[in-house]
């Protein structure tokens, strides 16, 4: 029974850090390639068209 | 779990978006100023005014390009952390992550955010006519999730319903069809487009391999320190 609460603690949290890290990622993509704010925009302008990102 | 995934894609994404801004810079970054003339009316295409074929020259732009290389290795750093999750993911339900197969997981990103999403929308030099951008965008989104649900299930899914799935997974968007402009109108000629979008795949490719490759060797690396 120990056994078993232990495994799916250690899965639970092995699952748990997948979802923040891709979430993590996902917010990273989106800051960097899709959002729209002027100063953001110009700065990362090269990099949106050269990653296929839709740009403006 | 989450400390081991943030390292190896923090990682990988920096060697990975360094390869890929280095490729941009040397490759994307000179075909896209010349379409900037174009698109600032420097030059023009069409009449006697038309612009020259030869390439002009660009030099160094240290803050524009160091822009470039920042925005590249974030942008990578954030695929990364999506990609070494998947691994992660994958790893606990049984299947085996190592170097040789970490090239997989990266021309399947490439498919995922390069390719399913260029073959509708295809890569945008600027100067090019297009439609809105929040409509390309949720296009964009809907792509890529669609097309990297498909290259999971092209992995690790089992029978008819997983197959079916596959084709229509990665048909769909392109049967509903990516946002079109009302009219063909950019003034960036379509010699520099084609370049430029096939320029766009071709770093994508081998950047992706890398982050591939280096993902899969750090994430297997790591595995018998873990707890």
């Amino acid at each position: 029974m120990t056994t078993r609460t232990i495994a799916e603690e250690h899965s639970a949290s092995a699952y748990l850090g997948v979802l923040v890290a891709a979430f993590l990622g996902l917010g990273i993509v989106v800051l960097a390639g899709h959002v729209q704010a002027d100063a953001l925009h110009a700065a990362a302008h090269d990099v949106r068209h050269a990653n296929g990102f839709p740009c403006h | 779990m989450l400390g081991r995934i943030l390292t190896s894609g923090l990682i990988a994404g920096a060697v990975a978006g360094l390869c890929a801004a280095v490729l941009q810079l040397l490759f994307i970054q000179p075909v896209l100023l010349h379409a900037e003339l174009y698109e600032g009316g420097e030059l023009v295409h069409f009449g006697a005014a038309s612009g020259p074929a030869d390439r002009p020259e660009f030099g160094l732009d240290p803050v524009r390009d160091g822009l470039s290389v920042i925005f590249s290795m974030l942008t990578y750093a954030g695929y990364a952390l999506i990609l070494v999750a998947l691994m992660a993911l994958a790893e606990g339900r049984g299947a085996v992550i190592s170097v040789r197969n970490g090239i997989h997981w990266g021309v399947g990103g490439f498919v995922a955010v390069l390719l399913a999403p260029a073959f509708s929308l295809a890569p945008e030099v600027p100067g090019v006519a297009a439609a809105d951008i929040l409509p390309r965008q949720v296009w964009w989104f809907a792509t890529v999730f669609a097309a990297g649900a498909a290259m999971w299930l092209l992995a690790f899914g089992q029978g008819r319903l997983a197959w079916g799935a596959v084709v229509v997974l990665l048909l769909a968007p392109h049967v509903v069809g990516a946002p079109e402009p009302d009219s063909f109108s950019g003034p960036a000629p379509t010699e520099l487009g084609a370049l430029f979008a096939t320029r766009v795949l071709g770093v994508g490719l081998v950047a992706w391999a890398l982050l591939g490759i280096v993902s899969a060797a750090l994430w297997s690396s790591g595995g018998e320190t873990a707890s």
